[in-house]
């Protein structure tokens, strides 16, 4: 069977895959009665619709008469870079302080463009560093470390 | 209208308070609703003019900013720069013919057009003056319905609110663009992402897992952030960036007396348009935008001209997207609903500072309520004077790359996110909505309605609860009750009109023009 329209088709099995899964783990909580609704009720319930509504979308993707359209394709480097610079300036803010994981960020995620250049990089990571300490060092008095604890405060 | 000239007058006094400010080891009064009401003019106009940033994202970004200032601040702040990028949209369709906000694609059409003919400032003055025409009146609208409106809510209790709930997601599941079971799936599953965490009335955790970070609900900002603000920095940075920007100088922005009168009745329609379709749930500026643009093509005199540089496709969408922009502020002042994701990120910032949105707010907190009708057209007011004489900053702005752009977006709302509760696990959390928000892009599953979904969870649950309760458990109770009843009547209407044959291919090609 061809997949006539690939975007409806995938996203149905997304929601089928939530709704299964905020279902599923909705029935180990109380149900309650209906005079008084238990913590499992509600979203059993909406689980339940995620997963019908999820069944016709899909079921909506594979009908001939659906316009024929494809998932556009991931683009895996610009994701992995975007994503995991956030995920290392995450991990990295508490050991290393604020100025060393911003840089980071601003030079993972810069690579990420279609035309990085190192001088441009740099110049954009001083400004924003800068401007990043005036905000919310200076400006909003934020408590942020700056530097890892090993050199001091 | 007396009392209604008090409470301006109440709005007044609070936007033009004098607090003492320390700078520089100096302390001076200086009128501070009024700085957040010009900062968040001119944030949104800058990221108005901006393409690949819009409103959703920078509210996102700031938010966690706003938890820090005053309450009416904060709101002030948000407010402008929401309405800000209406304005701010418009000199990027018109001078680059590239959206700057999705609410200008349609300006775009003919702005463009009379841009090359040489016309852009006659075209720029044309949409700052209908869109300060449209603010202005959308604001006195805001402020007369504000009451009456309040005095409805009152009879409200929760089986009626539960209805109402019920009748807002679907009609903006209706109003959005692409497959309605789509959209109806993304409003679901915000609700159920609201009501992650520690249940109120029962004390379970639900979905936490144990993670403690988990228990006590996933924070709106973090998928605010995501799905708006890293989902879409992802997808712009894999697009390979082509900006052409109209580089000709702006001269001449008198439009001629000719001009002024093929332009009166365009405002003044879409002024209407935008105010009615602003105040339905799930409606706003875009929609207003598009239909105002359409109504005016079919009833205009001139319009062969449509397309190849007419006035009126610039005043009437323009007019009517800033109309929308504020009169959707009215379901969340009375009813405490908001009505599209931007309303939502407001209810958001209100919680924050234990105010409950709905009805009692004007009654309990007369200042932060009327204070922010009138920051509206104070601020509507700047803009004018913003985007008009300092049309020139703009365009600079216009030239800034996307790769100097993004990694600021990234910046701002890393920090953000870390500030509000001071953890690294909501960066974290952060990238993972940020991933799920991109898989949703690229299966052409809008988010917006998952935003709406996600605040309204929690209150949607309590109320249906409460009316259960109050009922004894019977079910009846949500078309017992006759509000109830013509709320979800209404509703079930909505939903049969679209499930139409030809309501739905008609709405399919109007969307397919975005």
């Amino acid at each position: 069977m061809r997949i006539k329209n690939q975007k409806d088709f995938w996203a149905g099995i997304l929601f089928i895959g939530f709704g299964l899964f905020f279902a599923g783990l909705g029935t180990q909580y109380t149900m309650g009665t209906a005079a008084r609704v238990g913590p499992g009720y509600f979203p059993t319930a909406l689980g339940v619709i995620v997963i019908l509504l999820g069944i016709v979308v899909s079921v909506s993707g594979l009908s001939a008469k659906a316009p024929a359209e494809k998932v556009d394709d991931f683009h895996f480097p610009t994701l992995l870079l975007i994503l995991g610079s956030i995920a290392l300036f995450g991990l990295l803010l508490k050991p290393l302080g604020l100025m060393i994981s911003l840089f980071i960020l601003i030079a993972v995620s810069s690579y990420a463009s279609h035309e990085f250049s190192w001088k441009a990089m740099l110049i954009n990571a001083a400004v924003l560093i800068g401007l990043c300490l005036a905000v919310f060092v200076w400006g909003l008095k934020l408590e942020l470390k700056l530097w890892p604890s090993l050199i001091g405060y | 209208m007396e009392t209604l000239l008090a409470n301006l007058g109440i709005g007044f006094g609070a936007v033009l308070a004098f607090e003492p400010l320390s700078l520089f080891g100096l302390t001076l009064p200086v009128p501070m609703n009024l700085v957040y009401a010009f900062l968040g003019a001119f944030v949104g106009t800058m990221i108005g003019v901006l393409p690949g940033l819009g409103p959703l994202a920078t509210i996102a970004m700031l938010l966690p900013a706003t938890y820090v200032l005053p309450p009416l601040g904060g709101l002030i702040m948000i407010a402008g720069i929401y309405y800000g990028a209406q304005y701010g949209g418009s000199t990027t369709s018109i001078l680059v013919n590239l959206p700057g906000e999705v609410s200008s694609v349609i300006t775009c059409v003919d702005g463009y057009q009379m841009a090359r003919r040489g016309r852009a400032g006659v075209a720029l003055t044309t949409a700052a003056l209908g869109s300060f025409f449209a603010g202005c009146v959308a604001t006195v609208l805001v402020a007369a319905f504000a009451a009456p409106l309040t005095e409805i809510a009152f009879e409200f209790g929760p089986t009626e609110y539960f209805s109402l709930m019920v009748l807002g997601l679907i009609s903006a599941v209706v109003l959005a663009s692409g497959s309605v079971a789509k959209a109806s799936a993304m409003v679901c599953l915000g609700l159920l992402g609201g009501l992650v965490g520690t249940d109120v009335n029962s004390g379970v955790s639900r979905y936490a897992f144990n993670i403690p970070e988990l228990a006590d609900g996933i924070g709106l900002v973090v998928v605010a952030m995501g799905v708006f603000g890293f989902a879409e920095v992802i997808r712009g940075v894999e697009q390979k960036e082509v900006r052409e920007v109209f580089t000709k100088k702006v001269t001449n922005l008198f439009p001629t007396k000719a001009d002024f009168k093929r332009m009166i009745a365009p405002v003044l329609r879409g002024t209407a348009l935008g105010s009615l379709l602003g105040i339905l749930p799930g409606g706003g500026p875009i929609l207003a935008s598009f239909g105002a643009y359409a109504l005016e093509k079919k009833i205009s005199k001139n319009s062969a001209e449509f397309g190849k540089g007419a006035i009126e496709g610039v005043a009437a969408p323009e007019s009517a997207n800033n109309a929308a922009a504020q009169t959707s502020f009215i379901p969340l002042l009375t009813l405490g609903l908001p009505s599209n994701a931007v309303m939502a990120m407001m209810v958001g910032a209100m919680m924050v500072h234990n105010i409950q949105p709905g009805p009692q707010v004007m009654t309990s907190n007369p200042t932060l309520f009327w204070g922010l009708i009138v920051s509206m057209w104070i601020g509507n007011l700047m803009l004018v004077v913003l985007n008009l004489p300092l049309i020139a900053i703009w365009v600079k702005f216009l030239m800034v790359p996307y790769r100097f752009l993004y990694p600021a977006i990234l910046v701002f709302c890393s920090i953000g996110a870390y500030t509000v509760n001071n953890n690294t696990f909501d960066v974290l959390m952060t990238a993972g909505f940020g991933l799920l928000g991109y898989v949703f892009i690229k299966l052409g599953c809008e988010v917006a309605p998952l935003l709406l979904g996600f605040v309204l969870g929690p209150m949607m649950e309590e109320n249906f609860r409460r009316s259960l309760l109050l009922a004894r458990g019977d079910f009846t109770v949500f078309v017992t009750s006759p509000l109830s009843l013509a709320l979800l009547g209404i509703a079930v209407v909505l939903v049969v009109i679209v499930a139409r044959p030809a309501i739905k291919s008609k709405r399919e090609e109007a969307f397919r023009k975005e």
